[in-house]
């Protein structure tokens, strides 16, 4: 090393920079990225909201303050789609968490061939939701798909049925496809929250003579209450933005017996260029979030403190 | 979001032809420029599937630029999915690269109104004024007015599986809708096929052309009147739903049509599940397409049925090349266009296409490779239909499509869907 670099370095160690300074030297980057692409779109959007553009219609865009919140919630078309989305996402979160919960508890006994068990079951939420969903479109297609091969092959079936374009059908279609991929998740995280569970706590349950069923209800369950809470939490924010999955097998239909309510987004905003309803839909939909994970967390709170 | 960037890219662009401008003047000494003297480069934006291909259109460029040394073109295509909104977010605020656009035939209104698109009206030569289908036009028209060279054209025909109707012993294809029905079943009691009949009838495009080629063969003429009150829900809009409905009751269209798109309705017919089905031109081949169709050779195509007084029906399924309004070379765009429209043009490959030139029809080198489907075509295009002309129609399609698909699930009758939509017109027209 040569010694005007030396010099500079000695400098540099009897001078350092005030830990705040480093600190936030440190963090810039990562700051600057995150007000660009998050703050600065959800300032514009909140912005945006509060005019009428329509991308079609460049120049003439009036200020309407908070009219399209307006708009959107005396709209019988939002509110049929917040209600799709409810259904959806409560339907397909209590399957989950009942089929994860059954899943964990069986990769939890000491089986044999349990590591294969574990890494077939958690394939499905290997497979990319695009890759998801085009495999349920075929499995469900009315002429040539699996599902009606099978379930007329089985005897179940007279008649093959139109899965995908019956309105009444449609929707729990979808829920499959969505439970067939997420339930591994769910399994895999309670399955970590049980075998933090102390065995012994069970044993002893049962040599006080509670049989299997009660030791579950009134030991094992109350310890996974704050997992099960977190991940209902998770599902039910996810499910409900669903787009995704029915975007690709049914687009909204039919008869937007499927338009939950960020397809409904997308389409106000991208398929009928009305992006300042878009913007006001993309916030509601944030709000409906919000409070949803504040239930939760409430409840959480709740329990953490049991 | 991004318009007022939009707006700054439009004005940052004007600044810049401006200047450029300036240059060029002080250049040529003050002496003003023939408009095509120098090296000029147009940009077209074209579509991926359907129609021509890439190779036909370089084809017709290439005849374009030999006789215009100057004028380089650089085609792009994308799919007919994003072509819409490419057009749109490059052309608004007026700073877009494209000189000039393939628009559909659904969207000369909204360009229209949203100034994408120029009035090429008083520009067309009268050729083509003459030779072109006259209904070939309602692709690029909108209040009297013409925003693009017709360029493809394309309809919506009625494919039977001649073999099926054979075995039913029907000896001519049917004529009429009525006559359509009387088949169908003569094919299900035949037990030739579960469902006689296939659509495109998903939630999208596809179920309204259907929807409006049966209308126009029911009577419907206009789907809107001049002052923006509905006409589709009564008369023939009606009517035709009705009887998409009454197909579907009685077991002769296949109630998985609800969520087919016309690929869907070509699998079907290929897999000799259906015997009849109306899809676009390119359905034809398809079907008869010993690699993908279990009944290549037995599909045969004519004019689509009429009902009553109308002897056959076409929706407008054509697109036309517009000169956009940011084109700093419009002249030589719209002399592109002509080109490549011209009847020469066209005629350079017709298996997937048909020219929209009407004399086209009547050259025996072109129609003997398929005499009968030239004859169902010059037919049909002389009657074709257009989907409502109004700046509003993707939100009025959007309407209508799931306004239809809920009366076809019996979720509302046929009048309660239409007369739905009806009333939330002036909604629509915000």
């Amino acid at each position: 090393m040569d010694a005007p670099v030396r010099a500079r370095i000695s400098r540099a160690r009897t001078r350092p920079w005030p830990e705040t300074w480093v600190a936030a030297a440190f963090i810039a980057p990562a700051a600057i990225v995150i007000v660009l692409v998050v703050l600065v779109p959800l300032a514009r959007a909140a912005w945006m909201s509060l005019f009428d553009i329509a991308l079609i219609r460049p120049g003439d865009e009036p200020f309407v303050g908070l009219g399209n919140y307006i708009d959107q919630l005396t709209s019988p078309d939002f509110w049929a789609a917040v209600w799709r989305s409810l259904y959806f996402t409560i339907a397909s979160t209590s399957l989950e968490l009942l089929l994860g919960l059954a899943l964990a508890l069986l990769m939890d006994q000491p089986l044999r061939g349990r590591w294969l068990l574990r890494t077939l079951i958690i394939l499905p939420w290997a497979l990319p939701t695009i890759v998801n969903a085009l495999m349920w479109r075929w499995i469900d297609n009315a002429e040539y798909g699996a599902l009606n091969a099978l379930l007329t092959q089985l005897g179940l079936l007279d008649d093959y049925k139109v899965w995908l374009s019956n309105s009444d059908l449609a929707m729990w279609m979808v829920i499959i496809a969505d439970v067939w991929k997420m339930t591994p998740l769910v399994a895999i995280l309670i399955l970590a929250a049980l075998q933090s569970v102390d065995r012994e706590l069970v044993e002893v349950a049962k040599v006080d003579g509670a049989s299997s069923l009660q030791a579950f209800q009134r030991i094992v369950l109350p310890l996974l209450t704050p997992v099960i809470l977190i991940v209902l939490v998770l599902r039910t924010m996810e499910a409900f933005k669903v787009f995704d999955i029915i975007w690709i097998m049914t687009g909204g239909g039919p008869a937007n017996s499927t338009q939950t309510i960020a397809i409904y987004a997308y389409q106000t905003a991208f398929q009928g260029y009305d992006f300042g309803a878009g913007a006001a839909l993309g916030y509601l939909i944030a709000l409906i979030i919000m409070a949803l994970a504040a239930v939760y967390l409430r409840l959480l709170g709740r329990t953490g403190r049991v | 979001m991004g318009h007022n960037l939009l707006a700054r890219r439009g004005w940052l662009g004007r600044c810049a032809a401006i200047s450029m401008a300036v240059l060029l003047v002080t250049a040529c000494g003050g002496s003003a420029a023939s408009p095509s003297s120098g090296p000029i480069t147009l940009h077209a934006l074209f579509m991926k599937q359907a129609a021509y291909s890439e190779q036909d259109v370089k084809a017709m460029t290439d005849a374009f630029t030999a006789a215009n040394p100057n004028v380089t073109v650089v085609p792009e295509y994308v799919a007919y999915d994003a072509l819409h909104d490419k057009i749109v977010t490059d052309q608004v605020g007026g700073s877009g690269q494209y000189d000039i656009v393939l628009m559909d035939a659904i969207w000369p209104a909204e360009f229209a109104q949203a100034g994408i698109v120029t009035d090429i009206t008083s520009k067309i030569p009268a050729e083509f004024k003459k030779g072109v289908f006259e209904s070939a036009w309602t692709a690029a028209n909108y209040q009297g007015k013409t925003y693009g060279v017709p360029w493809i054209n394309d309809s919506k025909f009625f494919l039977f599986n001649k073999k099926m109707l054979a075995d039913a012993g029907i000896t001519a294809p049917p004529k009429t809708w009525d006559e359509v029905v009387t088949d169908a079943k003569a094919i299900k009691d035949k037990g030739l096929a579960k469902f006689p009949m296939v659509g495109s009838w998903k939630q999208a495009e596809a179920v309204i052309c259907d929807w409006v080629q049966l209308a126009a063969a029911f009577g419907m003429t206009e789907f809107v009147d001049a002052d923006g009150k509905a006409l589709f829900n009564t008369g023939g809009g009606l009517k035709a739903l009705q009887f998409m409905k009454k197909l579907l009751d009685d077991g002769l269209m296949n109630p998985a049509s609800l969520g087919f798109n016309e690929d869907d309705v070509n699998a079907t017919v290929s897999a000799g599940q259906a015997a009849m089905a109306l899809n676009w031109t390119y359905g034809y081949a398809v079907m008869n397409d010993a690699k993908q169709s279990k009944v290549a050779g037995q599909v045969d195509v004519v004019g689509s049925p009429g009902q009553g007084d109308v002897a056959t029906s076409g929706v407008n399924g054509g697109m036309a090349l517009a000169v956009t309004k940011g084109s700093k070379h419009p002249d030589e765009a719209l002399a592109y266009a002509l080109s490549i429209a011209s009847q020469k043009s066209q005629e350079l490959n017709t298996t997937l296409a048909f020219p929209m030139w009407t004399a086209s029809f009547d050259n025996p080198e072109l129609t003997k490779s398929n005499p009968s489907f030239w004859a169902a075509a010059k037919t049909q295009f002389s009657g074709l239909v257009a989907r409502p002309v109004v700046p509003y129609y993707t939100k009025l399609s959007n309407a209508l499509q799931v306004a239809i698909q809920e009366a076809l699930q019996g979720k509302v009758t046929p009048e309660e869907a239409l007369n739905g939509v009806a009333a939330k017109l002036p909604d629509l027209q915000k």
